[in-house]
């Protein structure tokens, strides 16, 4: 007997009327996963491709192998964790303030994914390279960028290191181990293993990461990346932030039939980790593991973070439009910010009071900051950069015909 | 060197205005932005700032002036150190008119108004290599391989990578040898995908290494044309400076033979029209030497455009130990006197035959190699076309958007008065290349259209 063909076309657990559902999605016992030897192979790491490491219990205990494999971290790098993941939303929540208010024209938040920024970049060295995504502020906050030059940019008033050459949320930070954002989704992962294998090529004990959504996971960068990975063998961290959502895409539309993004990654000969992208812990503890596994020359390693993108894609999007309003409340991993807290009150280092100290102490570096970038102009109230800025930074000595044109213009 | 401040123009409109005030004094120190004087006209009054940082050297036109012509020097910008005087044999050069600055042109008095007729264009006219260097025969694709192997030789952050480009020697071996004096490393082949290994060469060019990337044929670099303009023409750009990519993507472009549609497209055009590119398109072997050890060197993405047919032909090449070739200087293969033909890679063979066939019906032309499409010589042709007043130009691309047709728009805008006919532009045909042999020399461009052009132009 033969059977009908038919197409299959990947609907989320929930629309937007409908009671948020995450039940398909199986949560495993946090610390059930050992720590892999640093030589993990691609055929010996299913377990990790296909489970979920996790560290912080529901409780908000720190519990199993890799809690252990970090346990000679001090207190101090917890608070100063809390205190990136609070910084960034004390900073997010500003900008989106500002782009509501008409003066900047766009902005993108990472709410709910602050932890792997943050526990990620604390790991790297300096002239280590990440080649992010627009949504990996977090890795800016937590190698200390200056807010100054961050919202100079937001703004593209005098405060903007680029000067209004590119837009507010695509920065460039080289001294602070931050590639230029490309707004081409996809290019910077490819990039990132080119970058890996100059490292290499020069003995420079240097490595790059390079991050991508799962959305974009559907892009041939992404297979040429791997691909090419996997062929030379260079010093390259390979992050996949899984947040369930491509804008409005849901990230069954990225993934098909596979479970996990880090399975795929199996197939390239790559072996990959998938982890618990809200529990700062676990962050760090996998961060440290592959960041030494490539430093020390075992090649390259993908990581799933495995996520909820609780804010909207940009200010451009309205979500109630194709997910539930209460979906973020409901993701089963909760929020990274509220974890964090819970197991550092456990632990005896935080309190409730502290916590809300804190969180207003920052607010409070971050509005002063702001304010004093606004005044050199936003849309509301703009002060243009010089259109002599136009003829700058394009040729190293400007030739004649465009010195005629900057004159003409009066400039 | 010291800088003129010029006289702005408020409006379009605006020929002279009230110099009202100075908001500065000689010997200041001003940076870009920095208000330096008040303009007045009948209309409007304007705050003038300064674009460049220096030191005002000196103020040519007092306060109060009135009816100060547009363009007219006001004051002069040195820089630290520099003395006010070293400037004042050279204050031509920032004149509205296109013209190059030479040493010995007179200094034009500080209230004189700027002459209004274009000048002629001064072009670079050195010979390529000083007169009596030895010369050697040589095909284009040994010259090819020499370029590489010198500039790997001379610095080790320079690696090639492609399809075939190691065990194989290249697709057209071109890279003959190379993996045996360089090794594995520096001379990597890649899995097939243009995407892919363009990006890799992409990020280790950010990181500081030099990567050639080959090309089998630039028809395939469609697939890493995303990588190459997006990412390595605008990066330096974009991150205000921070990370660029020197590095030469490199490779047959254009036509070859019974190749079809898919693999006979010219890229000249397509290239040239990207902010932040190179592109090189050398017909000789000399050229192809010389231009590609530049574009190794050059900081910025050099795309570098070579052609199958003429992998095999013999040039002369002078035996230098460093020979290279700047970028935006064309070469005059032919001196003449009733027509410019303008041409680049393949399309100089046309160019040259046609100019040969035309000297024995009595027609003498100018024959240009442009070399480099960015930067382009338009002075050259400029100043050929003074002398002939007719202009051909010819290659093998489609014809809408060509580089003949920014060509005839430099010519329309900046030697107007001098054309006595309409430029022609000889190119492919606007059809995608057909597979039949008859039907592809057909689509191409050719000798007889050339001589047909010029005879069109000279109105014979």
């Amino acid at each position: 007997m033969t059977r009908q063909t038919k197409l299959n076309f990947p609907h989320p657990p929930a629309r937007p009327d409908e009671t948020p559902d995450f039940s398909a999605i199986d949560i495993p016992e946090a610390g059930i996963l050992d720590v892999p030897p640093p030589e993990l192979k691609a055929a010996d790491s299913h377990d990790y491709a296909q489970g979920l490491i996790r560290i912080l219990n529901d409780q908000g205990d720190a519990v199993g192998p890799w809690a252990d494999y970090i346990a000679d971290r001090e207190d101090e790098s917890l608070l100063q964790g809390l205190r990136d993941m609070l910084k960034m939303r004390a900073v997010d929540k500003r900008l989106l303030n500002a782009q509501r208010q008409g003066k900047t024209s766009f902005y993108l938040q990472c709410t709910g994914e602050e932890a792997i920024g943050g526990g990620f970049q604390r790991q790297l060295e300096q002239g280590d390279m990440n080649f992010p995504t627009y949504r990996q502020q977090s890795l800016l906050i937590a190698a200390d960028y200056p807010l100054r030059d961050l919202m100079g940019q937001i703004y593209s008033n005098a405060c903007d290191p680029l000067q209004g050459r590119q837009l507010p949320i695509m920065h460039s930070a080289r001294e602070h181990g931050f590639f230029s954002i490309s707004g081409n989704l996809g290019t910077q992962y490819v990039q990132a293993v080119g970058w890996a294998m100059g490292c290499a090529l020069r003995g420079n004990g240097k490595i790059a990461a390079g991050w991508i959504g799962d959305g974009a996971t559907a892009s041939n960068d992404f297979n040429s990346a791997l691909l090419s990975a996997s062929v030379y063998q260079p010093p390259v961290v390979l992050n996949i932030v899984n947040n369930q959502w491509a804008i409005s895409t849901y990230t069954g539309v990225a993934s098909g039939q596979s479970k996990t993004y880090a399975e795929r990654v199996l197939g390239y000969g790559i072996p990959a980790l998938r982890v618990d992208g809200n529990d700062y812990l676990a962050v760090v503890a996998v961060s440290r593991w592959a960041i030494q596994r490539a430093r020390n020359g075992y090649g390259p390693i993908a990581i799933e973070w495995f996520t909820y993108r609780a804010a909207p894609h940009s200010t451009s999007d309205d979500p109630s439009a194709y997910r539930p309003k209460d979906e973020a409340l409901a993701w089963p991993l909760g929020d990274p910010v509220e974890r964090l807290k819970t197991h550092m009150i456990k632990r005896g280092i935080w309190t409730e009071e502290r916590h809300a100290q804190s969180e207003a102490e920052l607010l409070a570096e971050v509005m002063a900051v702001q304010k004093e970038v606004e005044k050199h102009g936003t849309f509301v109230n703009p002060q243009p950069i010089s259109p002599a800025e136009i003829f700058r930074g394009v040729y190293a000595d400007m030739p004649e015909h465009l010195r005629r044109q900057r004159q003409e213009m009066g400039y | 060197m010291a800088t003129e401040i010029l006289m702005p123009a408020l409006s379009p409109t605006m020929e002279e205005g009230t110099l009202a005030k100075w908001l500065v004094k000689e010997g200041d120190t001003v940076s870009s932005g920095d208000i330096i004087a008040e303009i007045e006209t009948d209309k409007a009054t304007m705050e003038f700032e300064a674009v460049d940082e220096g030191i005002i050297g000196k103020l040519l036109i007092s306060e109060g002036t009135e009816a100060v012509k547009v363009n007219t020097p006001i004051a002069v910008l040195v820089e630290e150190g520099e003395e006010v005087e070293d400037q004042s044999s050279s204050s031509a050069e920032s004149g509205d008119n296109g013209d190059a600055s030479d040493d010995d042109t007179p200094s034009r008095a500080p209230d004189e108004p700027v002459a209004a007729a274009p000048a002629a264009p001064a072009p670079d006219r050195e010979q390529d290599w000083p007169e009596g260097t030895e010369l050697t025969q040589q095909t284009v694709r040994e010259a090819l391989r020499d370029a590489m192997a010198e500039e790997m030789r001379a610095d080790d952050s320079v690696y090639l990578m492609g399809e075939e480009v190691a065990e194989y020697q290249g697709a057209y071996k071109i890279s003959q040898g190379l993996l045996d004096e360089f090794g594995g490393k520096r001379v990597i082949d890649t899995p097939i995908t243009e995407h892919g290994f363009t990006g890799i060469a992409v990020g280790a060019a950010f990181g500081g290494l030099r990567p050639i990337v080959e090309f089998m044929t630039f028809n395939f670099a469609m697939q890493a044309i995303d990588q190459i303009i997006n990412s390595a023409a605008k990066t330096l750009y974009m991150s205000g400076g921070q990370m660029g990519a020197p590095m030469v993507f490199r490779g047959p472009n254009g036509a070859a033979a019974r190749v079809g549609a898919q693999h006979s497209q010219d890229y000249a055009a397509w290239y040239a029209h990207i902010p932040g590119l190179k592109v090189v398109m050398p017909y000789s072997a000399s050229d192809a030497k010389g231009l590609l050890k530049s574009a190794i060197r050059d900081p910025n993405p050099v795309i570098f455009l070579e052609n199958e047919i003429l992998y095999g032909k013999s040039f002369d090449v002078p035996k230098l130990d460093d020979y290279t070739v700047p970028f935006g200087k064309a070469r005059i293969w032919r001196e003449g006197e009733d027509v410019t033909i303008v041409s680049f890679g393949i399309g100089m063979t046309y160019a040259l035959e046609a100019a040969e066939k035309l000297a024995e019906e009595g027609i003498s032309a100018e024959v240009i190699d442009l070399r480099t499409l960015r930067p382009m010589d338009t002075d050259a042709i400029i100043s050929s076309v003074q002398k002939t007043n007719r202009c051909v130009t010819v290659e093998e691309g489609f014809p809408v958007g060509s580089i003949g047709n920014h060509i005839s728009a430099v010519l329309m805008e900046q030697a107007f008065d001098y054309l006595d006919a309409p430029v022609i532009n000889c190119t492919g045909k606007d059809v995608p290349m057909p597979y039949a042999a008859n039907l592809e020399k057909l689509a191409l461009t050719s000798t007889a259209e050339v001589i047909e052009a010029v005879k069109k132009v000279t109105y014979r």
